[in-house]
């Protein structure tokens, strides 16, 4: 059963800890991405699922087996390496059959398989050169080629797509998701680019100096973030986060007032009972509606500057206040520097950040 | 663009792409500067195939050809190879009848002595480096610097208690000592070079290598391995041209049969009373330079890989 469960593992080097009490279980064909910043402990916690590291306290297990102890070569998992780790000497077909000769089958069979793969892959012109003299999306796929020619208890890719052109990205995006999805293995990629997580994950896994901040389905992790981390992290352009003080909560309505302006926003009983004034409110930029009069559930504001994205703009806008928000209007609308904006938010979308920085939901 | 391959690429001397060829100038100029180095090497070529008497001669004779009278006869000699026949078997007095100078020998124990002990330092010496590069001891650093320090005394000072050593165990003019000594002393260089070459390598690799399958072993010889060949060949020739022209240990250390070129040359040319016999000595020079030449012509593609490893980033 290919199934990964990791136990409150953790990794420390020395005083610094890479990965603090992550626990993380992939089902069998599941695929779960590691999200995070750079030097989150992402790859470490990819490394400690491999064996490439071991673990200082916690459980690894995979397949049902314990695997703490275990060498990486007896672990049978299969990795792809952030730059391939293709073997320079041997050729592209012999680097694929690498992970077949501890198996035990006759050459044919070794054959067979590598061509299968290489078919898959699109490889089977390039079989007989050396990885130096092949393209840096060819080498991409005869990586991923190596890893899935045998049948290992699981895959693991670390940042897969970080080398390649954007083209290149989107089209290796969709033929690694669907290898994946005719494979059913229990999958881990690590990635610190959250298009490539929200589109090949099943679930996200969004982690931040060592420890893990939310785990959800990408729908979860963009509509309902954890805490002001995973608000800020998820989603492009970057959420609105506004300090801000509540100064009053009535029947699901709370006022609140930063730097001077008192607005109206609906929201949850929860917020009614937070012990500390102190909150932060959470608005995605695609969460405004522009209105025409200044009224209490609007955010009164001035365009200040305007980037067209192609099917929509974004405009920048400052608040009385001097806070900065982000706003996404549909291309129709036109926007010009200096206007006045009533930006009403969607209290749907609308997000408050107690002073602790965790979401207070229902 | 039209691909030129001239004779000289074909031999494997390669420019970078992009870069332009240089000018007739430049390269003449190159020219001259590398006569001045090569020049030595040149005379010694030319008075090898001279009798003693035009070896001596002043103003020096260096022109093997008159061509077709172009060369006043003052600087023109009559080429013979006498001297070549002279360093096999040569009468060791005068009037005496020709004999066996032994240098068939002297050859035999060089090529062996060097080749041998240099590709022992090259079996450990690699393995001990790839030890230090992946599997680092505590104080990993000190020993290297220890394994250093046995290169930093001048042979000068370590060659008494060496020859008391040797006398005691039996070992002096032995072929076993000797090739013995010549891998204790490359073995730092060995060590240092190979363990600069494994740490380049990427990590990522083995750590492929090992999720495939393979143990510590088979990661080495299958995956590491592979990508030090030019290391290899590198580290070969610069070692091999040590022991090749290493001269006071061998005096020292070899006995009558076991004794190398370089010994044997001081010897040749010193007796006689007769003086120094140059057209002899320049060809032993000439035969000398031979093996070398041809190890480091055959292995110069992996030598440039292996001396500019790592300068360039993936």
């Amino acid at each position: 059963m290919s199934t990964i469960e990791l136990k409150q593992a953790t990794k420390k080097y020395g005083d610094f800890v890479a990965a603090r009490d992550v626990d993380l279980s992939v089902k069998k064909g599941e695929v779960v991405c590691l999200l995070g910043p750079s030097g989150c402990g992402k790859t470490t916690t990819l490394r400690m699922i491999a064996g490439l590291e071991r673990i200082t306290s916690g459980e690894v297990i995979v397949a049902g087996q314990r695997m703490n102890d275990l060498p990486p070569e007896k672990r049978d998992i299969a990795m792809v390496f952030q730059f391939y780790a293709l073997y320079p000497a041997l050729t592209v077909g012999e680097n694929i059959a690498m992970p077949l000769h501890h198996e035990k089958i006759s050459a044919t069979e070794m054959k067979t398989r590598v061509d299968k793969v290489a078919e898959i892959l699109h490889l089977g012109s390039v079989l007989n050169r050396l990885p130096g003299q092949v393209s840096e999306g060819e080498k991409q796929r005869v990586a991923v080629a190596r890893a899935i020619v045998r049948d290992p208890n699981c895959f693991l890719f670390d940042e897969p797509l970080s080398r390649l052109d954007v083209e290149l990205r989107h089209s290796m995006r969709g033929q690694i998701k669907q290898v994946l999805s005719n494979l059913s293995k229990a999958t881990v990629i690590v990635t610190h680019d959250q298009l490539e997580a929200l589109t090949m994950a099943d679930r996200i896994a969004i982690m931040k100096d060592g420890i893990i901040e939310q785990v959800g389905t990408p729908h979860e992790v963009f509509a309902k973030p954890a805490n002001v981390f995973v608000g800020s992290f998820i989603g492009t352009p970057q959420m609105n986060l506004v300090e801000a003080k509540l100064s009053d909560f009535d029947k699901g309505k709370a006022v609140v007032s930063f730097n001077g302006q008192d607005i109206e926003i609906t929201t949850n009983e929860r917020v009614g009972k937070l012990s500390s004034p102190k909150i932060t409110i959470g608005i995605r930029p695609r969460a405004f509606t522009a209105e025409s009069k200044a009224n209490k559930e609007n955010i009164q504001a001035v365009a200040e500057l305007i980037e067209p994205m192609g099917a929509e703009t974004l405009v920048h806008a400052r608040t009385k206040g001097g806070n900065d928000i982000r706003v996404v209007v549909p291309r129709e609308k036109r926007v010009k520097v200096g206007e006045a904006l009533h930006l009403r938010p969607d209290a749907a979308q609308t997000h408050v950040f107690g002073e602790d920085g965790k979401a207070v939901r229902l | 663009m039209a691909e030129v391959t001239s004779i000289w690429e074909k031999l494997g001397f390669r420019k970078a792409s992009g870069v332009s060829e240089a000018g007739w100038g430049q390269t003449l100029f190159a020219g001259l500067i590398s006569l001045i180095y090569f020049l030595p090497v040149l005379l010694i070529i030319i008075t090898s195939f001279k009798l003693q008497t035009e070896a001596l001669s002043i103003p020096p004779k260096f022109m093997p050809t008159n061509l077709f009278g172009l060369i006043p006869d003052a600087y023109v000699f009559s080429p013979t190879l006498e001297n070549y026949t002279s360093v096999f078997s040569r009468a060791m007095t005068s009037g005496g009848v020709a004999e066996n100078t032994g240098f068939d020998r002297y050859f035999f124990n060089s090529i062996m002595i060097a080749s041998v002990s240099v590709l022992l330092a090259l079996v450990i010496g690699t393995l001990a480096a790839f030890g230090f590069s992946r599997y680092p001891l505590k104080g990993n650093d000190t020993y290297l610097f220890v394994i250093l320090t046995t290169r930093m005394l001048p042979a000068i000072v370590v060659i008494i208690p060496i020859i008391l050593m040797f006398r005691v165990a039996g070992l002096s003019g032995s072929y076993l000592g000797i090739i013995m000594l010549y891998t204790a002393f490359n073995l730092p260089f060995t060590i240092w070079m190979m363990k600069s070459f494994f740490d380049e390598l990427s990590l990522d690799v083995e750590d492929a290598a090992r999720l495939d399958g393979s143990s510590g072993l088979k990661v080495f010889f299958k995956i590491c391995l592979p990508q030090v060949l030019a290391g290899l060949a590198a580290t070969f020739v610069f070692g091999l041209i040590l022991t090749w022209n290493e001269f006071l240990f061998a005096l020292l250390l070899t006995g009558i049969d076991t004794r190398t070129v370089p010994v044997a040359m001081s010897q040749a040319v010193a007796g006689g009373g007769i003086g120094v016999l140059w057209g002899l000595l320049a060809a032993i020079e000439t035969l000398f330079l031979i093996p070398v030449f041809f190890v480091t012509f055959f292995l110069q593609d992996h030598l440039l890989r292996g001396v500019t490893f790592g300068t360039v980033k993936r």
